[in-house]
């Protein structure tokens, strides 16, 4: 492997542009929290990060993941929704698709299989955007929703019933604040899980990829879901106020 | 009155991941359509899902799929099905959905005493049923070998420890022995769902077992 000197040598660390996730994660980590833009020898997906304002998180173990933290996903999915932005749809799919497919590959999923599901996932994001209610889930909870149906139907699981649809109906303008709140969230859980002791992120990992049975998932996750659950709480509630 | 009894976080978190028997999933569909409170928590795990995705490995998509995708969002699609909702009845819409109508769709099969019940069909893991109980009328004495969900849909029973009304959620494991109740005024309707067959204690019950298939 090819080891590039670059300027930011200076912060005792390099890049290598056969493998940019593998090498340096933590330090590049660091790097772009400190002076991103003297950072001049970074690989093309490091500039994509900085452009897009995508922050780089530090898992426990050292890796170093994209977060949702400054992309406005549902600003770009209401730019699909409202003006079928393709631009916004691309940008969309470079995030979502790759992790939809590593999501469904984790499940089981052979690499064709999983190419496959993610296309159809991204498909009906484009498809759906009309259902999605950026105060009630981030985009990343939403994507999840629609790929695991469509794995119950790749991978023959179990039928899955779904609770009766509300008349929610995604407001035209929706409250930025809650809109962001929930978004939030989502980095926030990332943040919680990468944090988890690892046997206990495995397990819920385990869970979601469909690896444990009912009994044997834990009832206890060691996540701050009470906040999560009171916003939506509220916001049921307000709906059902309306509705009477 | 409001609902006391609620799924518990396992089972949630299991129907989030999609990771229950067909059976399960229909009584917390159905439960969830009732109960905005387990509703918010669900959607909280939903969202545990969402966290998992964003964080999780990436795999390189091909070279042309955006391309892909792009041609094929293009195309004129078919008129987007959006669930439907059910007139409201007894049953919420996931259950309507699985009997083909309201109460007055089911078709009912005596069990004695008073009782009737109609298996739901669902794949084999677990079983799910209907089950119609008098006012006033005991539920054979039973204990449970695996895991038993029974969520009470008009009317109320109670048994030893406490009392279910609509929308109530019974969760009994193996400990569980109880003579559950149906109480005096409207005929009691559950919706019951096992991942083993119940076990009645008398002797006449468990020779009919067999051939109540349940």
């Amino acid at each position: 492997m090819r080891v590039v000197s670059a300027p930011s040598d200076k912060f005792g660390t390099f890049v290598t542009p056969s493998d940019p996730i593998r090498s340096g994660r933590r330090k590049r980590c660091i790097m772009l929290d400190a002076t991103i833009t003297t950072l001049t020898g970074g690989t093309e997906a490091t500039y994509v990060a900085a452009a897009a304002g995508i922050a780089l998180r530090r898992k426990k173990d050292g890796q170093v993941v994209n977060a949702e933290a400054d992309t406005d996903w549902a600003g770009l999915l209401i730019r699909v929704r409202d003006r079928r932005d393709r631009e916004a749809f691309a940008a969309l799919f470079r995030h979502f698709a790759p992790r939809v497919k590593g999501f469904l590959m984790k499940s089981g999923a052979g690499a064709t299989l999983a190419e496959e599901c993610a296309q159809d996932v991204m498909a009906t994001l484009w498809q759906k955007a009309h259902l999605f209610d950026p105060t009630r889930a981030s985009v990343a909870t939403w994507v999840f929703t629609i790929a695991r149906n469509r794995r119950i139907d790749a991978l023959r699981r179990a039928r899955r019933a779904e609770p009766e649809d509300l008349p929610w109906g995604p407001e035209p303008e929706p409250d930025q604040a809650e809109v962001l709140e929930a978004h939030q969230e989502t980095a926030q859980l990332g943040r919680a899980l990468a944090s988890l002791p690892e046997p206990q992120r495995v397990l819920i990992e385990r869970a979601f990829y469909g690896d444990l049975s009912h009994s044997e998932i834990a009832a206890e996750t060691g996540l701050p879901l009470g906040t999560i659950k009171s916003r939506i709480r509220l916001a049921l509630e307000k709906l059902r106020q309306q509705m009477t | 009155m409001s609902i006391r009894h609620h799924l518990s976080d396992q089972l949630l978190m299991a129907y989030a991941a999609a990771g229950l028997p067909e059976a399960f999933s229909l009584v917390i569909a159905t439960h969830v359509s009732l109960c905005d409170d387990c509703r918010a928590r669900l959607e909280s795990f939903d969202a545990v899902g969402g966290a998992l995705v964003d964080i999780g490995d990436e795999a390189a998509m091909g070279a042309d799929a955006l391309a892909a995708v792009l041609a094929r969002i293009e195309r004129p699609v078919a008129p987007m099905v959006t669930p439907t909702r059910r007139a409201p009845g007894v049953f919420p819409t996931p259950l309507q959905d699985y009997v083909g109508g309201d109460l007055a769709a089911v078709r009912w099969r005596r069990v004695g005493g008073g009782v009737k019940q109609a298996i739901l069909p669902t794949d084999k893991d677990a079983s799910v049923r209907l089950l119609y109980i008098p006012a006033g009328t005991a539920v054979p004495d039973h204990g449970h070998r695996g895991l038993e969900l029974t969520l009470v849909l008009q009317g109320a029973f109670a048994d030893d420890s406490d009392t279910f009304a609509r929308g109530d959620v019974e969760i009994a494991d193996e400990e569980v022995e109880h003579t559950p109740v149906a109480l005096a005024g409207a005929d009691c309707i559950c919706l019951a769902a096992t991942d083993a067959p119940l076990r009645f204690r008398g002797l006449i019950p468990r020779l009919a077992q067999p051939l109540l298939r349940i």
